[in-house]
This record gives C-alpha cells, structure tokens and sequence, in this order.
C-alpha cells in the first residue's frame, strides 16, 4: 500500500538527511509501531508516510516513495487526505482554532469533504465514542485537558474515515487509562475495517500487546523492523536509545534465552 | 523545607469540587510522587503550593509560612515550578536569558544569575547551547531547558508536572540523574506523573488521588503492593509489581535489582519446599 525504497529525506536548508535510505514496505491492514529515539526521525517518517512529506514540507528528496503504487508527490492532496490521516505528537498543531465547539471542531473536516449532515452526524458520533469523549462534544476544544485534547484531535481524523491512520505519539498526554483505550481503539479499527494504522510510540509495552509489526529507526536510517518481541528485545534497543520494557530487563539478568519476553504475559510464561 | 496542607477543599468557578478535606504533611528533602487518574486533582492541589490557586477552605503551610499571607511572587521563592507542558513557561531569546530570568528578577546580581545558569544548564546537559533559541530545541530539550529554568531559581521546594512525558530513554535516564542530584542536596520534591516505572524507581513516598481526596497514602512499597486500592483510583501497578503479582511472588519489587534478587529467593524456597 505504502512503498519507499531507498528514500531519503532533507529538511529545507539541512544538509543532514533525516530520513537516510529508508527502505520499507506497508500492506493494507496492518498494526505498524515505529520506535527511536527523539531525533531519530519518528515524527519525519510519519509525516512520509502520510505524505505531509513531499505535499506540506518543502525540501529535498531521493529514492521511490509510493501510495498505493503511484508517485507520493504526483497524487492530488485532495484525495490523499481522504484516504490518509496524521495525527500530530501536539494536539493544538492539529485544532483549528476557527470552532466554538469539539463537535463543530470534528465536523471541520467533514465539511471540506462535502458529506449530506445526516452522515456528518452520524460519522461525529461514531469518532466521539470511540475516544471516549461524548460527554465533550459541546464544551470548547480549548476548555479540556491536554489528554482531552489529544482525544478530540484524533476523533477528527477517526471522522474522516481514512484509510492509513498515521499518529505521532497520540498517548503522550494521556493516562494509563486514557492510553488502553486509545491502544483498543486503533486494535478494533484494524481488526473491523482492515484501516492500516502506523503510531510512533515510547509505550514499548503497549507496542508490543498490540503491533504486527515493529519498526526501528536510528539516526534517520531503518536500523531494525520484525515482530515485537523480536525488535523490542533487542540489545540494540538500549544502544538506540529506545529502552526495553521491565520484563526485558528482568529476564536478561535471569534467563538465558534467545528472545527475551517483552509484555508481561510473555515474561510470566518465561519466569514461571 | 516542609510543607503542610490542613482541611484544604478547593472549588473551581465552574462549581466543580477538584479538592476535597484534603490533609498532608511533606517533611523537608522528601521525593513524593503523586498519582491518579486525568482529573484526581493533582494539578489542582500542586498549584496550591506556590499559590497558582488559593484554596476555598483550609491553609497550606510552606515552612513557617501561612500561604494566604504572601503572594504568588513571594511564594515563587520557595517553590518552583516545572508545568507539564514547557511552552507554557518559555519565552526567552536564548537558553542563558530564559534560565537567568528567575533569579535576575528575584534581584540577584549579574555574577550570581550567570553562576546559576551556568549550573542549572549543566546539570539538564544543555550547557553547550546556552546561546541557542529555545524554539529551536525539539519538545523534550524544551521541557529539559524549563527544568533547568526551575533549578536555577533555588527554591527549597521542587513542583514537577509530568517530567518524563515525551521523554526518550535518554531523556529519562537525565531526569533521573537531575531527580537524584536534586535529592542529595536536600530539596524537598513533589512530582506528577503517570509514569509508574519512574516513580516506582524514584520516590520514597507516594500519594494517590481519587476525586478530590487522598485516597492511599504511604511509602512506595507500601502503597505499590495495595492493589485493591490503586484499582479503584484506576492507577496500574508498574511492570515488575504487576509481574510478580503474575507469578505470586510474595513482595513489592520497585527495581530491576530487587525483582531479581527476590525472584531468585522465591524460586530457592519453592525448590528446597
């Protein structure tokens, strides 16, 4: 579905590239994590990902980038943006600012889409409850909590019934609770609709519960990709920067084995 | 310095009760953690300290120091203040103005301001761009450069809104290393956070909030093995007290260290039994 081979990415006027060579493959319907270190390019390969790279940041690029087999910078940003959604890492990048309520504020986009009410309505409803926040749908975006907002900004991309759902960090700004259901969410829109979802994440725990597939980035460069268990347990994990989830680093010091658990089911079922 | 809350409730405009009949005492050098759910209260009852916010009922106490008797600025001296977003305190040209602003403005001499901001930004390891534009430091370097502004104000009490969040381990292992210096020099520090890893490695004591109120309190060890309790204010457990729970291990391991060293005991008895 998403192709880049050998991509390589400059911000305007860097001479560093910050994504380097990048070679990657994504197939409709899958769980992908992208793990690294700040700095390490998370943020870059999501704005590729969802083509806000070439199509919203200017700069220089090399190697294949595709959608759906066509050229990223060849598509019409009309269409791309029905079928692929970011969520920024901060939520005020993301709220317009030009609604008075968090129903209006989700109905923005629905708008430039030019959908019948009945189905706005109806699309409003479904992203409220899937965050969780019906009870916010009319107090001002403005007047909740960061949590909060981070909530309304990925309703208003859930509303627009993208195709690739591409987060930066969505549970940054969110509680454990807040976290499980956001993690449950995206698993039940994978597991329903295929919907592809791609989320840069320092919960490696989380990652590892519910991802296909985990992706490593180093320095600009693809340094690891393969199942969880296999990339987050990694010793390069600890070198990148990334960590390792507790478990890990318990079993390390007390099994030695080939692959290390990394949830703690895994770990309960090596430690037993 | 001490700090002591007595019957504090606080009601915001809205008429909603954030804090309710809320008694503390937090003796001086003291690492506390204070956890719960989006909407406990925690903020709430933080921003009480340096008077952010006045209490609807009750006193709070810092040292010898009614809180209603002084103001904001004059409490600002004995506690600072990191908020969890950083953007909501930055607002310098460079690293070195935004760090020196707080003591300049509490009227140290220009030697003293460049001693602290030397210090403060070596300690948060951003030393090396002291002439940089804090908007040019991606989130978490901001978040380290309002830290570093925090420190350089000297307050015997340290507030510290969600200090890991966005962080990368890197990030984190810094922050711990900030915490620990912080702690051996005798400040008394409150934190935070949902980063139950973190606090679980960090503080001696830990408080939880449910709706307005104290609901557990205790030492790490203690209040990390209540599970029934930290159920109900919805906080999970960190990973090694969630797994030996999982395995029945008797304990409450908050470190790497300590779930080894129990786990390899608990498997000596359950073979020699």
């Amino acid at each position: 579905m998403i192709e880049l081979k050998k991509f390589s990415y400059w911000y305007p006027g860097t001479e560093q590239p910050a994504l380097d060579r990048v070679s990657l493959s994504i197939a409709e319907g899958e769980f992908i994590g992208i793990v690294g270190a700040n700095g390490a390019g998370k943020s870059t390969l999501c704005y590729a990902l969802s083509g806000f790279v070439p199509h919203f940041y200017n700069g220089e690029t090399e190697g294949q980038h595709t959608f759906n087999g066509q050229d990223m910078a060849s598509l019409d940003l009309g269409q791309l943006a029905g079928q692929v959604g970011l969520v920024f890492q901060n939520p005020f990048n993301q709220i317009s600012g030009a609604r008075f309520t968090v129903r209006e504020e989700i109905a923005f986009g629905l708008e430039n889409l030019g959908l019948p009410q009945s189905e706005m309505r109806a699309r409003i409803d479904e992203a409220l409850e899937l965050v969780n926040i019906q009870d916010l749908a009319e107090r001002s975006p403005f007047s909740v909590s960061g949590g909060q907002q981070q909530r309304i900004a990925i309703a208003s991309i859930l509303a627009m019934q993208p195709r690739v759902l591409v987060l930066d960090e969505p549970t940054s700004q969110l509680d454990p609770d807040g976290t499980r259901d956001m993690f449950t969410a995206l698993n039940k829109l994978v597991s329903t609709r295929k919907i592809t979802v791609i989320l840069a994440e320092h919960k490696l725990e989380w990652l590892a519960t519910f991802c296909d597939r985990v992706i490593a980035l180093g320095g600009g460069k693809l340094r690891a990709e393969g199942s969880p268990q296999a990339v987050l347990s990694s010793e390069q994990m600890l070198r990148l920067g990334v960590g390792r989830t507790q478990y890990s680093e318990a079993a390390a010091r007390l099994l030695r084995t080939k692959q290390l658990p990394v949830t703690l089911e895994q770990a309960k079922k090596a430690l037993k | 310095m001490n700090l002591r809350v007595e019957g504090v409730s606080f009601r915001y405009p809205s008429g909603v009760l954030a804090l309710d009949g809320i008694d503390l005492a937090i003796p001086s050098g003291q690492l506390l953690a204070i956890l719960g759910e989006n909407g406990a209260g925690k903020t709430t009852l933080v921003k009480l300290f340096n008077g952010l916010l006045r209490p609807s009922q009750g006193k709070v106490y810092i040292g010898d120091w009614d809180s209603a008797e002084h103001t904001t600025a004059a409490l600002a001296r004995r506690v600072g203040f990191l908020f969890q977003n950083p953007d909501d305190q930055l607002f310098e040209r460079t690293l070195a103005r935004e760090v020196g602003y707080g003591p300049r403005n509490l009227g140290a001499s220009e030697a003293e301001v460049k001693r602290r901001v030397a210090r403060a930004l070596k300690l948060v390891g951003l030393h090396d761009m002291a002439e940089a534009h804090p908007y040019d430091l991606p989130q978490p370097q901001r978040k380290l450069l309002a830290l570093a502004a925090t420190i350089a104000m000297d307050t015997p009490i340290l507030v510290l809104d969600e200090p890991t969040i966005g962080q990368d381990e890197v990030g984190r292992g810094a922050i711990s290393r900030i915490l620990t210096d912080l702690h051996r020099m005798g400040r008394t520090l409150i934190m935070i956070s949902h980063d139950m890893d973190f606090c679980a490695e960090h503080a001696q004591r830990m408080l939880v909030m449910l709706n307005g109120k104290i609901h557990v309190e205790g030492t790490t060890e203690d209040v990390m093995g209540q599970t029934k309790k930290l159920d109900e204010a919805e906080v999970a457990p960190p990973q090694l007290v969630r797994l030996a729970q999982a395995l029945k291990m008797p304990g409450t391991p908050l470190t790497v260290d300590d779930f080894v060293d129990e786990y390899k005991q608990w498997r000596k008895k359950k073979k020699s039994k």
